[in-house]
């Protein structure tokens, strides 16, 4: 399974929760398999997709799904204690592990030695999944968080553009989509 | 008036609602009351780059965000100030205590204090330098506004004096 099949399998079982996405060819081919004002894609910051999902989960009510990656995880480790610690119900942290930097020339990255749902286990989360061929994302949706979700792919980006709109853009519709509910 | 209480009554007069924070010892009694407070969340992170994550991602979701931390802590998040909130336009106060200035007894604290206005002035975030309470107290609330109409961080510099 390549990232994109992982992406739109999880993006299909959604409807009004909303997503922050990883910066890069993540956000690239979400934007592709499916638009919504519910999705906040990133740009830049590395490392940031789990922190700024844990602290949407903490302002509002409605569920939060991250989709991370391996190597932005690993830049910002703290982050699952920080969210284990602060236990937001509303959280879904997906972590789509293709074991490389895929957006910069699928460089290896240490999740091919280090198993990140046993990092998350070590940190506490009770609720954690493992998928490495078909998702079933509908019993994690109804599972009170937080949950931290390993989704092991291949390498590889889909050949898909960069996203055509402006931050912005991105920021101003996402924060009315909040607003409207 | 008490240097941590104007800050505090400042942040609480600017409708400051979500505070991410790592400690300093200048910052110790502000961290208890906001600690206090009912109306605001408090989230210590570990790293201020992680806090301004969290930040960002509240006030997506309708808070208005400060982050609490030592000067040092704003070379830990260059790339998350310019990356996500000057890309996409995200404000917050940035209350920092300014280690490294006048009556500096930790010499170890003095490059990071000397290169702190530069950073933030390489990064194009503006500052406010109060030197008393009073001054703070009235300048905090004005911050927020100052920020959120800009849609860009703020930075409020408390040198040792100050307190």
């Amino acid at each position: 399974m390549e990232r994109i099949e992982a992406i739109k399998k999880i993006a299909d079982e959604l409807t009004d929760q909303l997503v922050i996405c990883n910066i890069g060819y993540p956000s690239r081919e979400l934007y592709h398999v499916k638009d919504s004002p519910t999705h906040f894609y990133m740009l830049g910051s590395m490392g940031m997709a789990s922190s700024i999902g844990l602290g949407l989960a903490m302002a509002q009510k409605r569920k939060v799904i991250v989709f991370d990656g391996d190597g932005s995880l690993l830049m910002n480790l703290g982050s699952l204690v920080t969210i284990y610690s602060q236990n937001p119900k509303n959280l879904i942290l997906v972590i789509i592990d293709n074991e490389c930097y895929g957006s910069t020339g699928s460089q290896c990255t240490y999740a091919s030695t280090v198993n990140l749902k046993k990092v998350a286990k070590a940190v506490g989360f009770n609720k954690s999944y493992y998928f490495n061929d078909n998702i079933d994302f509908k019993p994690i949706l109804e599972s009170e968080g937080p949950v931290f979700v390993h989704v092991k792919v291949s390498p590889g980006n889909a050949d898909v553009p960069v996203i055509p709109l402006e931050p912005e853009e991105i920021k101003e519709r996402f924060k009315r989509e909040i607003e409207r509910k | 008036m008490d240097s941590s209480q104007a800050v505090f009554e400042g942040l609480k007069k600017a409708r400051i609602d979500f505070v991410v924070s790592l400690p300093c010892v200048n910052l110790c009694m502000l961290l208890e009351m906001v600690e206090c407070d009912q109306e605001i969340i408090h989230v210590p992170v570990t790293r201020e780059e992680e806090g301004f994550g969290i930040a960002a991602g509240a006030y997506l979701g309708g808070k208005k965000p400060a982050i609490l931390m030592q000067n040092s802590g704003l070379g830990n998040s260059v790339n998350v100030l310019a990356s996500l909130y000057k890309l996409y336009q995200l404000p917050i106060l940035m209350v920092m205590s300014h280690r490294g200035t006048e009556g500096e007894f930790m010499s170890a604290q003095v490059p990071m204090g000397q290169a702190t206005p530069g950073v933030l002035d390489a990064l194009e975030i503006a500052y406010l330098n109060p030197k008393t309470p009073e001054e703070a107290l009235k300048i905090i609330p004005e911050a927020w506004i100052l920020a959120e109409t800009a849609g860009s961080p703020l930075g409020i510099l408390l040198d040792i004096t100050f307190w």
